[in-house]
Formats: C-alpha cells, structure tokens, sequence
C-alpha cells in the first residue's frame, strides 16, 4: 500500500461508514442532509463521468483539456471528506428516500476498502485523461468496475 | 351411505388426474447423445445465461464466481429458496450429472432423480434453448472446480412445500413459445433468444400473476423485486427512452445515459454481458427496441 493510498484510506476511513468525529447532532435535519449531500457526491460523479464517457461514446469530440478537468473534478469528489455524510440512521430501512443499505453500516472495512478503490480508480483516469482517447477509455473502464462493485453490494432497488 | 363409494371413486379420479397431470417431464437422453459439447462456446451461454450471478456462494468475487457452490437466498412471497451447489463436486454439486440431466433441468425444471424443481431456477426462460447451447453448456461447466459445500434446504411451507403441485403450475406456465412472434432478422432473432432464453431478463423485469406466473401481456413492463422492498424497472422502449448504443453501452460498462451505473443483481448482469461479443449487446438492444 503506497503513501498516497494510505492518506486516502485514512480521510475516506474516517468518513464512510462511521460518520465519526462530527458533531452532528442525529436529528432528523442532521439525516436529511447527510442523504442530500451523499446524493449530491453522487452527481457530480455522474455529471463528471457523463463528460468522459460521452467521449467514450463518441457522442463528443475528444479533448485533451476537457477530459482531464472533468477527470480531475472526478478525482477530487471521490477523495472527499464529508463530515457526517454516512450518518448511521440513514440507511434505506430507516430513512425515506435513502438507498443505502444497511450492510454499508455493519461492513465498515469492505466499505471502506472500495471507497479507497475508487479513488484509486479515478486517480488513474486523471493520470490518463490527458494522453489520448484510447488511454482515457482503457482508464475510464475500471472507474465504471468501482461503481458497480459498490452498487451491487450497497445499493437498494429504486422505489 | 350409497353416495360413499361415489366419493371415494370421485376422490380416487382426481387423485390419479392430479397424478397424471403433474407428472414430471421424463429424461430424453437421445436428443443430446447425437451432440459434441463445445467448451469456448459454453463458456459464452454460461454468461449469457447468468449461471455464476445466482449460484456462486453468496459475495464471490472475480474467479471465486466460477465455483458453484450455492448459498444465497431468495426471499419471496412463497418462501425463502437457496440456490443450490450446481459445481462439480459428485456428492453435493451436480458432477455426477449426464448432459441430458442437466437438459432435462434447463428445459424442463425436473431434477435428474424426477422431481420438480421451483421456478426460482428460471426454467420458464431456458425452455428455450438450443439443445447445442446445452451440450455446450455442459463442457464448459465440467471445467469449472468443485466444491463439498452441502446445497441447503429451502424454506417454503405449506401447500408450496408440496413438489408434486408444481406439475399443475408447469402446465399453465411452462413453454418453450416465444413471447416477441416477428423476430424476422437474423439480430432480432438472436436478441429474442438471448433476452427471452438465455438472459432470462423477464423473469424480473415481467410482473408475475398470484400464482407466480409471469404475465406475458405486460411483458418488461417493470415488477416488485422479489423481495418486494423495491421495483425492478421497465424496459419497454416507451418507458426506457434510451438508444440501441444506449443499452448496448449499458450492459457493456453499467452507466446509464445520464451516467448513473447498475447496482444490485444488474450489476452481476452488467458483468456477465460484458463478457459477450458486442454483436450479442447490439442484439439485446434491437430486441427491446422492437417491443410494444
């Protein structure tokens, strides 16, 4: 494990899964915005990869510039710390509009683990982004792998 | 006391119809004898088909997915059903298996011993296949490493508990007919066999009837999951909205058009289909395309 993994490991560590050392008080305000602003992250995700993956697709030209702003905007939000985002009481059995399951909160270190891989992921595709359309796409690959993997495990069917 | 012996007849007649009538489909062993197995090919229906996603033990990752071992649990209305150990371990997987035991399953949901298997296998849609694509299947999965875990009982109580009934529901909702009748290219005709056989897509997103029967009026219209903590989607055209390189991007890498990605069983989905050609992700979208 590199230096910059563990850093990583540690920030994310400290967010996901316990929502520890924030002094969030766990009313209903607190919840609220801790499923908000994890929707939030989620987005600009999406918005991000939306950029790169329309370039995948063909659907816009490739540019050098572009794609690694978009691939470093997705770099900085997935090694974000948010204070309190992972709130317990939040899960998708106790808080309408959540659709995060409650396994999130009871595998702190599986969490924890794919946070860090996909940060690692996209750290990758900043790396790439700039180097030409098929580096960007051969990078782009494995950011969708950490998506999914995490989905799969953690995330709720739609209502 | 004169009515009596009638009632007993009665009794006796609908006991030997039931019998008759929920009979399980006998093994045809010839069919497959006639067949050479191909293990490349298998490997492809084995994805296409979603084997690993239901029987791999319950959280297996990368190569780990290739042992069968069974394990995970299926909550429905009917009762709680665990896929079984379907590895090549002779015991307690299906190593001891013929080709035609395991056609005989696919095809007709009867277990190598004659009894009925419950649609949580999804049997409904492999009815379909090709007999080749079986034989195929078949060389691939004795590759595949075998595993001692003992397959676990089912949960399911009265009356579901009894196997025999099931022959009653395999006549109203066993076929092998297809659901999209004008397929009349060769990619339409490819898609409907990957989407309504192999890829046994509607076994969720298709709304099943009280007795668990799919609806086929309101094909990919959307369903509860099984679970019914939540929906699956609809993936009509109308309702889905998204192009044929929309859905053939999808089920390649998982991203939605608006780049949300595949969570849940379609995850598992999304990675078995990337394991295919991009002619058969083409396929798939053509066919849903061509609903409604």
């Amino acid at each position: 494990m590199g230096l910059k993994t563990w850093i990583a490991c540690a920030a994310l560590g400290a967010t996901v899964v316990t929502g520890a050392g924030v002094a969030v008080a766990q009313d209903g305000k607190a919840a609220e915005n801790a499923v908000k602003v994890r929707k939030a992250q989620m987005q600009i995700y999406a918005y991000n990869l939306g950029v790169l993956g329309a370039m995948a697709k063909g659907q816009l030209p490739y540019d050098a510039e572009t794609a690694t702003n978009a691939a470093n905007s997705l770099a900085a939000a997935s090694g974000m710390r948010i204070p309190g985002a992972w709130l317990p009481g939040t899960d998708s059995e106790s808080f309408e509009g959540s659709r995060a399951l409650p396994a999130i909160w009871e595998n702190g270190d599986d969490v924890r683990a794919k946070a860090v891989a996909l940060w690692e992921a996209s750290t990758d595709l900043s790396d790439a982004a700039g180097m030409g359309l098929d580096e960007m796409k051969a990078a782009f690959g494995p950011v969708g792998g950490a998506c999914g993997a995490c989905h799969k495990a953690y995330r709720a069917p739609a209502n | 006391m004169r009515i009596f012996p009638y009632a007993l007849g009665a009794a006796a007649l609908g006991f030997a119809a039931f019998w008759l009538l929920t009979r399980p489909a006998p093994s045809d062993p010839a069919v497959f004898a006639v067949l050479t197995g191909d293990v490349t090919a298998g490997e492809q229906v084995f994805y296409a088909g979603g084997c690993a996603s239901c029987h791999a033990a319950p959280g297996a990752e990368g190569d780990a997915k290739l042992i069968l071992a069974g394990g995970q649990a299926f909550a429905t209305d009917f009762g709680t059903f665990y896929a079984p150990n379907i590895s090549t371990n002779m015991d307690n997987g299906i190593g001891a298996w013929t080709v035609a035991d395991l056609g005989r399953a696919l095809k007709t949901g009867t277990s190598p011993d004659g009894r009925h298997y419950y649609p949580a296998f999804p049997y409904t849609s492999y009815a379909r296949m090709t007999d080749q694509d079986v034989v195929d299947l078949y060389a691939y999965m004795t590759t595949l490493p075998a595993d001692p875990t003992p397959s676990r009982a089912h949960e399911v109580g009265f009356p579901f508990n009894i196997r025999r009934g099931l022959g009653l529901w395999k006549l109203l909702y066993l076929n092998d007919d297809p659901v999209l009748t004008n397929a009349d290219t060769p990619e339409l005709e490819r898609g409907r066999y990957l989407v309504e056989a192999l890829g046994h897509c509607a076994e969720c997103h298709t709304p099943r009837g009280a007795l668990g029967g799919l609806d086929t009026a309101a094909w990919m219209t959307g369903a509860p999951t099984a679970d019914g903590k939540g929906k699956v989607p609809a993936i009509t055209p109308g309702a889905l909205g998204w192009s044929a390189g929309d859905i053939a991007y999808y089920l390649e890498t998982g991203f939605t058009p608006d780049f949300d990605s595949a969570g849940g069983h379609m995850a598992d989905v999304v990675t078995n289909m990337a394991n295919l050609p991009s002619e058969d992700r083409d396929a798939i979208a053509a066919y849903l395309l061509a609903l409604e």
